[in-house]
């Protein structure tokens, strides 16, 4: 459905995206990960007909992002990261200006934004300047679907949201892909991969790995310990000189220990840990978390430059 | 932390927009030397109390004290004697690192000479010595906002004030900056920070959690997780703000 080869962006002198190739399937809900300036937005906004690739190309539904653009915006929606909607237009105002825009009306497409529409209704003569953060967020979503798209461009809507509301958005975005839309949205909240179908996980304009969440966290190449201690503060230190260490990271109250394959057991961290003076630890083999792959990732990335 | 010495106390706080009270009656202390996590929803009351606490806003009623200071009458002591920093407002995009530390240090008062060593002690720290030259608008998220960070607490300040400092940042920074806030604590800086990564609620010694205006629990994490019978923050937050 969605089609990239070897796109290239430069700004300047600075190289925004290299050489990225991704291919999305019909009906997917596939996530796009990565810290800010990762190249994420520059990506959708070229999938999206507002910026032209330096190199490569790119298709919507077999429809060329820049011979065809016209047709490629027909099809899709798109809510950027900034809220872009018009402030000085009620809520409903600008929703049926979306709807003019592209020849349709809000009653044609009503049971695509039903759940999420209902739910900032009661203030639709309210200016969509005056929403809260998460009104907001629904509006532009509800805008971003009045006419029916095919495919759902998502630049970061969860960014800065609270953890109760992010949840919301996610089981809206199920609810969505469930109704057929192909779904390509990004985020900078490793947590949040595990709700996609398959993820690219992105840094410094080039892609790291694209797969199943569960495959990700399953072909982690080394070996992980949670570690907790009283205080995790010094036993990371302390780790940080244990032998065949890859990284030594804090995950909330614990720790997660990386350390290259076959060389460690419970017992042996445990002992070292005793040795260097620390107490009332538990050391438990354990699984990676998507965020355990980024990191990994990441830190091979910076070795080889 | 253990020592129980408020730098920050706060009695029947209210600040009301019209008839909108977005902090309605919030009573906290926080210790000298601790990392207070400040959590809650969007739109819950945050942003309103930082803005009091650091002087920028005036209360509708209550009585508070920050560093020692009273919040009506002295906010100009209250600003020389914190440091804050938030996502949205990091440095002057068009002037060098020394050129930003040079316009803060100057902001702050701080003597020249001081200035200096205090200078050279974090781009050293940083390994930013060899970039010292450059716009901050060239750097890295990361970079930036470990050195808005390192800016903030430049001139001392008995409290520092976060207000999401690390939304967006990638996992290996995000934990960096965590590292800073470590080392500030141990100069005795107390940490007042805002966060929606909850693994990051895990980090502070004391949370509140604040809904429509309230604070609705504030204790250790342990305690809390004990309280709400979750296996982590997140699950406590989901079960607080639900």
């Amino acid at each position: 459905m969605i089609e990239v080869q070897n796109i290239r962006k430069q700004y300047g002198d600075v190289v925004a995206l290299e050489n990225v190739s991704l291919s999305i399937q019909r009906g997917e809900l596939f996530g796009l990960i990565g810290p800010d300036g990762a190249g994420k937005t520059s990506l959708m906004r070229i999938l999206m007909s507002l910026l032209l690739p330096t190199a490569g190309s790119a298709s919507m539904d077999n429809l060329d992002v820049v011979k065809e653009y016209k047709k490629v915006r027909l099809i899709t929606g798109y809510m950027p990261g900034r809220f872009s909607l018009y402030p000085d237009l009620t809520v409903e105002e600008n929703l049926k200006f979306f709807a003019t825009v592209f020849g349709t009306t809000i009653e044609e497409n009503y049971h695509l934004i039903k759940d999420i529409y209902q739910q900032i209704e009661p203030f639709k003569t309210r200016r969509a300047g005056q929403l809260s953060g998460g009104m907001k967020q629904k509006l532009a979503l509800s805008c971003a679907l009045i006419h029916k798209p095919e495919i759902l461009i998502l630049d970061e809507p969860t960014t800065g949201v609270d953890a109760v509301s992010r949840k919301e958005f996610w089981e809206m975005l199920k609810r969505l892909k469930n109704m057929g839309i192909t779904i390509l949205v990004s985020t900078p909240y490793m947590d949040e991969a595990t709700l996609c179908d398959r993820i690219a996980l992105i840094q410094e304009g080039k892609i790291m790995s694209v797969a199943t969440p569960e495959e990700m966290m399953h072909s982690f190449p080394e070996e992980l310990w949670t570690v907790s201690s009283r205080k995790i503060y010094n036993t990371s230190k302390i780790l940080e000189i244990i032998p065949s260490l890859i990284s030594v990271n804090s995950f909330g109250q614990v720790l997660h220990l990386v350390t290259a394959k076959g060389q460690h057991t419970t017992e042996s961290i445990r002992e070292f840990l005793t040795k260097n003076g620390e107490h009332d630890i538990t050391v438990e083999s354990d699984k990676a978390t998507i965020e355990d792959v980024f990191i990994l990732l990441m830190q091979k990335h910076n070795q080889t430059i | 932390m253990i020592n129980k010495e408020p730098v920050i106390k706060v009695k029947n706080m209210v600040k009301k927009f019209g008839t909108f009270v977005a902090n309605d009656n919030l009573n906290f202390e926080v210790y000298k030397g601790e990392i207070f996590g400040f959590i809650g929803a969007n739109g819950a009351g945050k942003t309103t109390a930082i803005r009091i606490l650091c002087g920028l806003s005036t209360p509708t009623s209550g009585e508070m004290n920050v560093a020692g200071y009273d919040i009506y009458h002295q906010t100009e002591k209250i600003k020389k004697n914190i440091g804050y920093m938030s996502q949205k407002f990091s440095l002057y995009e068009d002037l060098t690192i020394a050129e930003n530390i040079r316009f803060f240090g100057g902001v702050y008062g701080m003597k020249i000479t001081e200035r200096k060593a205090r200078t050279e002690e974090m781009l050293e720290r940083l390994d930013l010595m060899a970039f010292k030259n450059r716009k901050i608008g060239d750097l890295p998220l990361g970079w930036k906002q470990k050195l808005a960070f390192s800016i903030a607490i430049l001139h001392n300040p008995k409290i520092v004030f976060l207000d999401e400092p690390t939304g967006g940042v990638d996992p290996i920074t995000r934990r960096q900056f965590w590292n800073l806030i470590y080392e500030a604590v141990q100069k005795g800086i107390t940490v007042f920070v805002t966060t929606h990564y909850m693994d990051e609620a895990e980090y502070c010694d004391r949370v509140s959690i604040m809904s429509e205006g309230q604070i609705v629990a504030l204790d250790t994490p342990e305690n809390l997780k004990k309280q709400y019978n979750a296996k982590n923050m997140d699950e406590v937050f989901l079960k607080i703000a639900r």
